[in-house]
């Protein structure tokens, strides 16, 4: 991040959203944001903070910041490979993968997450699969994920494809269950 | 029945192997494993991020049908062999006694559709019940071929141990080490065990998913490793069918076959390859290692 | 029954209800003025009261006055915790010519406004209690405080600096002290250190001087390599057995030259030194570190080749000779002491590193404990003074890790106190010694004492890096060529907001302080109880810190909690003093709460004689009763629970009492 002069680096208590940190705290996983003591064990043992644009602790003092726009439209969460590294080592306990989980589908409930990052597509692609079919098929999914937002890509995993399917590791079949109506009844029922 | 089997999705695609060698060492120890009826999806990771609370309904809807297998019994135990199913499913019963709104709304849903559901399941992974239930002696005794003198890299991946450690160390887990040992290979010690492989990522944003991957195959064959062995599909994956893009992308081939922790003890009981689906691996174990087998003390190619 | 009419003549009892508001911590909460329009409607209250601060000096007047006034003949003050007032008032009762024990206190503070949410709720709760406590103090009866001699003489548990300087301070005022430790020296914690922070004067220069008065002072016995094994008694009575463990050297007899460990078989220390942690060797016969006291070797029956196969050519015997020093047949002797008073001094263990394997402790042997190293710096320790790595070279960049085992959930949840400042001076010594560079990772500095941020400063400007974040991990993983065979650290410069890997020769881990393991059988021998997390607890946080809930028992040093050197003395010198405020009475008045035995009601089940834990009951039996011996009761209640007849009752808790407040609490419920 390379700062331009003219660019001011500054928050103005206005554009805050003082309830934010609230809010969070009330979905599973932030119970303890109000815990957080900014040690950093969390992205110190992050094996993905080194590529995020905030480490997990500084989304943390962002959530209780009240700084919405900005936690919401980072990549972090997105670049959160859900490996609990930070959950197990953070001495407040803090649930920081499972928060990372509820930034997320208040990203996509806001229409916040950044553009053409394919995670939320994957996600709605697999959200679909399931429930029609309450099983997914791998090829079948990222065919479309692929097709969805970089065709290009697919092009180029083709070979990898290919090679899976040689080896009987990836059919194109479409897996499914007995009973879809019961399930798709009782994914009505929840939420 | 002995246990119950959730195999979960990828065991009919890219984990085939894993479902093919567990399968066959299970059988070979004489213990029984009967697949989950109409299982469906366990909801695992990037489905919670549209909805949490679907997601855990799709895994109790499992965790109602196995109690449903229970016969009168109090409690049934399902093994679980992929770590994101494993830790998808104990994190809904987790959810459900933690959140009781959700726990409420899951348990009128699913009995809406005619499964009752009391939260009795115990999930367990392989290596749960093959140290703690079976044990290495069991193992051990049927064993035909000692892989001696191979090297074997323990990939525990994330989360068979995290969050929930129930059968092992959260930051240093030792059970895939000693049954390698059981069944007589050498395991390298190495720091990174337990550090994640970029897991989804590795499709989504394979730049970064992909070097993690490759940091670990790296550190693993400079401390002299000859194979990694692996306890989850995506993991397994991700070390192995992605060498090739890793290669192009920064520059060094590694060629380090990655396997199933369950097909080296496949190779040890002396099934045959087919049956532990050696053949679908990418990068095949190198004849050198398996002549290096012993039986009785002997070397024996296998 | 002895009804409740006993006091009043015959006149029906008059009861003045007086309830505190505590500033905002009671009323803030409880509705004052509707609980005492309450009270004035229960029976036989003749008056009833609030006031801003019952136990100021205008609150008491006010008490007073309305006794004389109102003709009152029971008091009932409802306020804090009776901890804190229940002397206060019952003063105030006799001072206005009330018995003081026809005085109940109803704690609406800790029990009612301190607990309770809700308003509402918090008055409710208030009432009850109130109009239980005025039922039950109908029952009561006039009752005088029981008197003893108090017993000269103190024991101080724990031979650290805190036990070291209370015995000092005590035996200067002429008592008589008998310090118990458990290893076989004296000096604690600090005979370890090399330094001390933040004046870095040098450990053993103030410490081995004092340890020497102790040794040398005619008012003290130490009792080394020794353990309390019983407790008995009460304030300014207790009986305290000592168990003194073999050290095969006969203390009376050595005269401390040292001569034995010379002439030892094994030519060369071969065996880990319990005192260096294991990083120096010693002898089968030893002392633990030179300026040991007592002065005495000690032979360690594991290692010892006389104890293991008898057939040992005993140099240390030959060395001995006439002065016979050693004895093999040394059996463990018990020693009784009857004392006033009570000091516990036990001190803290440190964390055990190894229960965090993601810091290396214990897979790579450079990485080190705050411990350890302050052996590897102790100019009588295993390397002289020279930092050296196991592998015998200096380091040359050094890592210490602050909170390691506090300020964490998963270990322990408190701050440890010292382990910064103990940080800043193993950097100090760490870059003065080796001229390493040292980088220092914390969480938060906490340098709050008399000259700690100055010393911090100085460690500043002496070019020690300070990262801020917690390290998440060291390994032998190395990514860059430089970071190849050294031990890597990785964490977050949380100020810069960016993930570092540093990579060095040597990692300190500061460990935090814990409770000494054998903590709560600690507890248990002495009564006293524990806060959270083990520490000893003492009475009142501010206003009791080195008393106990145990009358005559006190707490010195870092067992109350974490502390340094300079608050471990200071609170040293405050249980010495208030023991002595204690041993220097003549008698003591202790609670009149002895049980007693209603003869018409015992059936001579002599059920309660078995149990009394001080054989104070008697089976007499010619009228075949149980007779109490009331001076050896301590009114512990056991007899008055276990009598099926109810002829056994404590004053204080007899069963009308507590069936009418029982009662009172329970009106208007279900
Ligand atoms: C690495 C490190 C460095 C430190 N450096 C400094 C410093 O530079 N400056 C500073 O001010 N503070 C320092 N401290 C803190 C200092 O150690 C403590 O303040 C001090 O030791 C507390 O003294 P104590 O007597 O209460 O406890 P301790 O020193 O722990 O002594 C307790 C004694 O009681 C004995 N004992 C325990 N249980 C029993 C029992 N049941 N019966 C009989 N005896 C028993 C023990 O054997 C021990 O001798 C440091 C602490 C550590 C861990
Ligand atoms: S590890 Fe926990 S306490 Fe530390 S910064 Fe991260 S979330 Fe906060
Ligand atoms: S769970 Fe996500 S945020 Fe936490 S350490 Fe893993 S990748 Fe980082």
């Amino acid at each position: 991040m390379v700062q331009q002069p003219h660019q001011r680096r500054i928050k103005y208590q206005a554009e805050l959203d003082s309830d934010f940190g609230r809010q969070i705290a009330a979905m599973p996983g932030g119970e303890k944001v109000y815990s957080c003591i900014q040690c950093g064990a969390c992205s110190g043992i992050c094996p993905m903070s080194i590529y995020m644009d905030y480490s997990p602790r500084r989304i943390i003092a962002m959530i209780r910041a009240g700084m919405k726009n900005d936690a919401l439209r980072s990549q972090t969460v997105w670049l959160c490979a859900s490996c609990y590294a930070c959950s197990v080592i953070c001495p407040r306990q803090i649930k920081i993968t499972d928060l990372m989980y509820a930034l997320k589908q208040r990203a996509i409930q806001e229409g916040a997450y950044p553009k053409r990052f394919p995670i939320p597509v994957l996600a709605r692609e697999f959200f679909q699969t399931v429930q029609r079919d309450g099983r997914t098929s791998e090829g079948r999914l990222i065919a479309r994920v692929y097709l969805r937002t970089n065709p290009w890509r697919l092009l180029k995993q083709a070979s990898l494809g290919y090679r899976l399917l040689r080896h009987g590791r990836m059919s194109m079949r479409r897996e499914s269950i007995r009973s879809r109506e019961e399930l798709q009844t009782l994914l009505r029922s929840v939420g | 029945m002995d246990y119950l089997y959730y195999p979960g999705c990828s065991s009919k695609g890219n984990g085939i192997a894993y479902e093919e060698s567990l399968k066959a060492v299970f059988d070979a120890l004489d213990v029984r494993m009967d697949e989950l009826p109409d299982w469906n999806c366990c909801g695992a990771t990037s489905y919670m991020s549209v909805d949490e609370w679907k997601a855990v309904a799709l895994a109790a809807r499992n965790l109602g049908l196995a109690e449903r297998q229970a016969d009168g019994k109090d409690g049934v135990d399902m093994i679980a062999a992929c770590s994101a199913c494993y830790l998808g499913l104990i994190r809904a019963q987790r959810y459900i006694t933690d959140y009781p709104e959700l726990g409420k709304q899951v348990t009128a849903g699913l009995e809406a559709v005619g499964i009752s559901f009391k939260n009795r399941v115990r999930i367990r992974h392989p290596l749960d019940v093959l140290m703690n239930d079976i044990g290495t002696e069991r193992i051990a005794s049927r064993v035909k071929h000692k892989l001696a003198g191979m090297k074997v890299a323990c990939y525990y991946g994330c989360q068979i141990v995290r969050p929930y450690a129930t059968f092992d160390d959260q930051q240093s887990p030792v059970m895939m080490d000693r049954l390698m040992a059981a069944i007589g290979a050498e395991t390298v010690n190495w720091p990174l065990k337990t550090r994640c492989c970029g897991g989804s990522l590795s499709g989504t944003v394979p730049e970064t998913g992909l070097r993690l991957s490759f940091i670990l195959l790296k550190e693993a064959k400079k401390r002299g490793a000859d194979v990694v062995a692996t306890a989850c599909p995506l993991c397994q994956f991700n070390l192995e069918c992605n060498q090739g893009e890793m290669r192009r992308l920064f520059g060094e081939s590694l060629d380090l076959p990655v396997v199933y922790f369950t097909q080296l003890m496949g190779l040890a009981f002396g099934l045959p390859s087919r049956a532990l689906g050696i053949q679908r691996l990418f990068i095949p174990l190198p004849a050198h290692l398996l002549s290096r087998v012993q039986e009785g003390g002997r070397n024996v190619r296998v | 029954m002895s009804g409740f009419n006993s006091s009043t003549n015959g006149h029906p009892p008059r009861i003045g209800v007086f309830i505190c508001h505590c500033g905002t911590n009671i009323a803030g909460k409880v509705n004052v003025p509707e609980v005492v329009e309450f009270a004035r409607t229960l029976p036989f209250v003749a008056v009833a009261k609030e006031y801003k601060y019952m136990c100021s000096d205008p609150g008491q007047e006010m008490i007073k006055h309305d006794i004389q006034q109102y003709g009152l003949t029971r008091l009932l003050v409802a306020a804090c915790s009776p901890h804190i007032h229940e002397e206060t008032f019952r003063k105030v009762a006799s001072e206005a010519s009330i018995n003081p024990f026809l005085f109940q206190m109803v704690n609406i503070r800790e029990l009612v406004s301190w607990v309770t949410e809700d308003g509402h709720e918090a008055t409710e709760k208030a009432k009850a209690m109130i109009r239980a406590a005025a039922k039950r103090v109908l029952f009561h009866d006039e009752l005088e405080p029981k008197k003893y001699p108090v017993k000269p003489g103190v024991v101080v548990v724990g031979g650290g600096i805190a036990g070291i300087h209370a015995a000092l301070v005590m035996a200067d005022a002429g008592e008589r002290v008998y310090l118990v430790e458990r290893e076989p020296s004296i000096g604690g914690h600090m005979a370890m250190f090399d330094k001390t922070f933040p004046t870095l004067d040098c450990a053993a220069c103030i410490l081995t001087p004092k340890m020497t008065t102790v040794r040398r002072h005619p008012n003290i016995t130490v009792l080394s390599y020794s353990e309390v094994v019983e407790v008995s008694g009460f304030v300014g009575n207790f009986k305290v057995k000592v168990k003194k463990k073999p050290r095969y050297v006969v203390e009376e007899k050595c005269v401390g030259c040292y001569e034995c460990i010379e002439a030892c078989v094994f030519k060369e220390p071969r065996f880990p030194n319990e005192f260096d942690l294991g990083l120096g060797k010693r002898k089968p016969i030893y002392v633990p570190f030179p300026q040991a006291v007592p002065p005495v070797p000690m032979i360690d029956p594991e290692t010892c080749i006389q104890f293991r196969t008898g057939k040992c050519p005993k140099g240390c015997v030959n060395a001995c000779g006439d002065r016979d020093g050693i004895d093999f047949d040394q059996k463990d002797e018990i020693v009784e002491l009857e004392v006033g008073g009570i000091i516990v001094a036990t001190g803290f263990d440190t964390f055990d590193a190894s229960r965090l394997p993601y810091y290396g402790y214990g897979i790579y042997p450079n990485v080190y404990t705050g411990l350890e190293v302050e052996r590897l710096l102790n100019a009588s320790g295993p390397t002289g003074g020279e930092v050296l790595l196991r592998n015998g070279q200096k380091p040359q960049s050094v890592g210490i890790i602050h909170c390691v085992g506090s300020r964490d959930e998963n270990t322990n949840r408190w701050c440890s106190r010292v382990c910064c400042m103990y940080s800043l001076k193993l950097a100090h010594l760490m870059k003065e010694r080796t001229g390493a560079e040292v980088y220092n990772f914390y969480i938060d500095i906490r340098a709050p004492g008399k000259g700690y941020e100055e010393f911090y400063d100085r460690l500043l400007q002496e070019g020690v890096h300070f990262i801020r974040g917690k390290v998440a991990e060291v390994s032998d993983w190395a990514m860059t060529p430089d970071e190849e065979n050294r031990l890597v650290i990785r964490v977050e410069d949380t100020l810069i907001g960016m993930v570092r890997r540093i990579p060095v020769d040597m990692v300190i881990l500061s460990v935090g302080l814990e409770p000494q393991r054998d903590a709560q059988e600690v507890t248990k021998l002495f009564n006293i109880s524990c806060s959270t997390g083990n520490w000893f607890m003492e009475r009142h946080p501010k206003l009791a810190p080195v008393s106990t809930m145990s009358a005559g028992i006190y707490l010195a040093g870092a067992c109350q909690g974490p502390k340094d050197i300079p608050d471990t003395v200071a609170q040293a010198g405050a249980a010495a003093a208030e023991v002595l405020a204690l041993t220097h009475k003549s008698v003591i008045e202790v609670e009149p709460n002895t049980a007693f035995i209603d003869e018409r009601y015992c059936s001579g089940c002599q059920i309660c004689v078995g149990l009394c834990p001080y054989s104070a009951i008697y089976y007499d039996e010619e009228k075949k009763v149980a007779v109490l011996n009331e001076p050896l009761c301590l009114g512990c209640g056991v007899c008055a629970a276990a009598c099926p007849s109810g002829a056994a009752q404590q004053h204080l808790f007899q069963d009308e009492q507590l069936y009418a407040e029982i009662e009172g609490a329970l009106v208007g419920v279900g």
